[in-house]
């Protein structure tokens, strides 16, 4: 599966998809695929205010811990909770229903595009 | 790194790969929790070639009852037992499996990191003996096929019964035209066997198998989780150098009514000290702590010890861990604890090992 044309990335493997002041923010297949079958996951809370490339949540597979780095600056609008029952979604579905949190957010950091993180994770 | 034979088949079936060992092992296939499901219920066909074999033969049961802790002299051929060899202060060099093959022949399965240590150690001790100690390593595939139908399945492909073979017994048979060993052991706390394959012969025993409906083709990131469910030590995290077969919980394995053995004369003096001891700990919630996070008494400042081994249970859906804990705290089954889960304290209680029993 490639990476989606119209999201931007970053370079602790999370995507982005930029809607207004609004920012919906996921891990990649590539992230979730090295994680292996995730079985927790630990969002920010709606309202907490998110600092860029701070960590602002843990993903964790049976076989390891990854950290979610946020990717701007901005206040968590929505967090995914249907994942807290099924964290595996993110595996079977990383760029649409295993979506993580919403962000609203005033300025937008540099990001990369899907043929730069292509390029970033040697595809 | 090292590669199995199957290698490439493996990678062919789309598998990730980890470093295990010096050897470069299939961590899944596609989901490690369906794969780890599959032994739980039905079948899981593992390629653990990474192991080491050893054959001793002449005065292999003297070789043996000296480089070892057990008595393996008083073994029934096709028997199978699981032991220690370990230096002469008493720390563990490696946990090992050991087939009788006959009177004056046994086998020995090391693990991948442990094998040229082990082997060393044999052959030192070798000097006193008649014997002969070869490493086959090179010469074998070792499968395993794990779970509760891992028995019927196999039972079609070889020219011998295997329902009757008692567990940790070995029996040779033949898969089609090719001799085979057939082993009733395995790591997962299921029935199944370890079969000992010629390397020429043993992709076409693996596709025959791995095509089979009721089995699922798993990697090691489900021996793992199986392995710790069913209270199973890994070198390297449950033993080390570091400790000794008691504090390990193993002290059963350990003859000391032998007479002169390696590290025996150290082994009677540890017997009495319980610096550090394994548990059992059961966490609260879906966080586990995972190895090297540290075990304190509810509130304490001070840890107490540390996981060797963590992670979500798959099969009990609650975390669970071993850890080395402080011995002269004497905790009892239920005491409770806390675990630091990357700076948050998370419930954890003391539990029988092990957490899974078929």
């Amino acid at each position: 599966m490639s990476n989606p044309a119209e999201l931007q990335y970053t370079k602790e493997h999370e995507w982005v998809r930029v809607e207004g002041d609004v920012a919906t923010i996921g891990i990649t297949k590539y992230a979730a695929d090295a994680l292996g079958e995730i079985v927790y996951v630990d969002l920010p809370k709606v309202g907490s205010s998110t600092t860029h490339m701070k960590i602002c949540g843990e993903i964790e597979s049976t076989k390891s811990v990854g950290e979610l780095y946020a990717p701007m600056d901005g206040e968590v609008v929505e967090a995914n909770d249907s994942l807290s029952g099924s964290p595996e979604t993110i595996n079977g579905d990383p760029f649409g229903e295993g979506w993580l949190v919403k962000i609203r957010f005033t300025q937008l950091p540099d990001l990369l595009s899907s043929s730069e993180y292509d390029a970033f994770i040697g595809e | 790194m090292l590669r199995t034979p199957l290698f490439d088949e493996h990678q062919g079936m789309g598998a990730a790969f980890t470093d295990f060992g010096g050897w470069e092992m299939p961590v899944r296939y596609g989901s490690d929790l369906d794969e780890h499901h599959a032994v739980r219920n039905s079948a899981g066909l593992f390629d653990i070639s990474h192991m080491g074999e050893i054959r001793i033969k002449g005065e292999a049961a003297e070789l043996l009852d000296y480089a070892l802790v057990s008595k393996l002299s008083g073994m029934k051929d096709g028997k199978a037992k699981y032991t220690m060899i370990c230096n002469a202060d008493g720390k563990v060099i490696d946990d090992l499996i050991v087939y009788r093959i006959h009177t004056d022949e046994y086998l020995i399965v090391a693990n991948a990191g442990n094998r040229h240590a082990v082997l060393v150690q044999l052959l030192n001790a070798a000097e006193h003996f008649e014997v002969e100690v070869t490493d086959e390593s090179e010469q074998w595939v070792l499968l395993a096929l794990q779970g509760p139908k891992a028995t019927s399945v196999l039972n079609e492909f070889v020219d011998v019964d295997l329902e009757p073979l008692p567990y940790y017994s070995i029996a040779s048979g033949k898969i089609g035209q090719t001799e085979v060993l057939l082993a009733r052991t395995g790591y997962t706390g299921e029935d199944g066997f370890e079969i000992f394959i010629p390397d020429t012969e043993a992709l076409k025993i693996f596709r025959a198998l791995a095509v089979r409906e009721e089995v699922r083709v798993c990697g090691l990131a489900a021996r793992d989780t199986l392995r710790l469910e069913a209270g199973m030590p890994l070198y390297g995290h449950e033993l080390t150098l570091d400790v000794n077969p008691f504090e390990a919980g193993l002290g059963r394995v350990v003859a000391l009514d032998k007479d002169d053995f390696v590290g025996k004369v150290a082994l009677e003096e540890l017997k009495t000290q319980k610096n550090w001891k394994l548990y059992g700990l059961k966490g609260e919630g879906k966080r586990a702590a995972r190895a090297e996070y540290e075990i304190y008494l509810p509130g304490g400042e001070n840890p107490i010890g540390q996981v060797t081994s963590g992670a979500l249970s798959p099969t009990l859906g609650y975390p669970v861990a071993m850890a080395y804990l402080d011995g002269s705290l004497e905790l009892e089954i239920g005491s409770k604890l806390e675990a630091d889960v990357r700076g948050t304290r998370i419930g954890y209680e003391v539990v029988e090992l092990p957490f899974y029993r078929r």
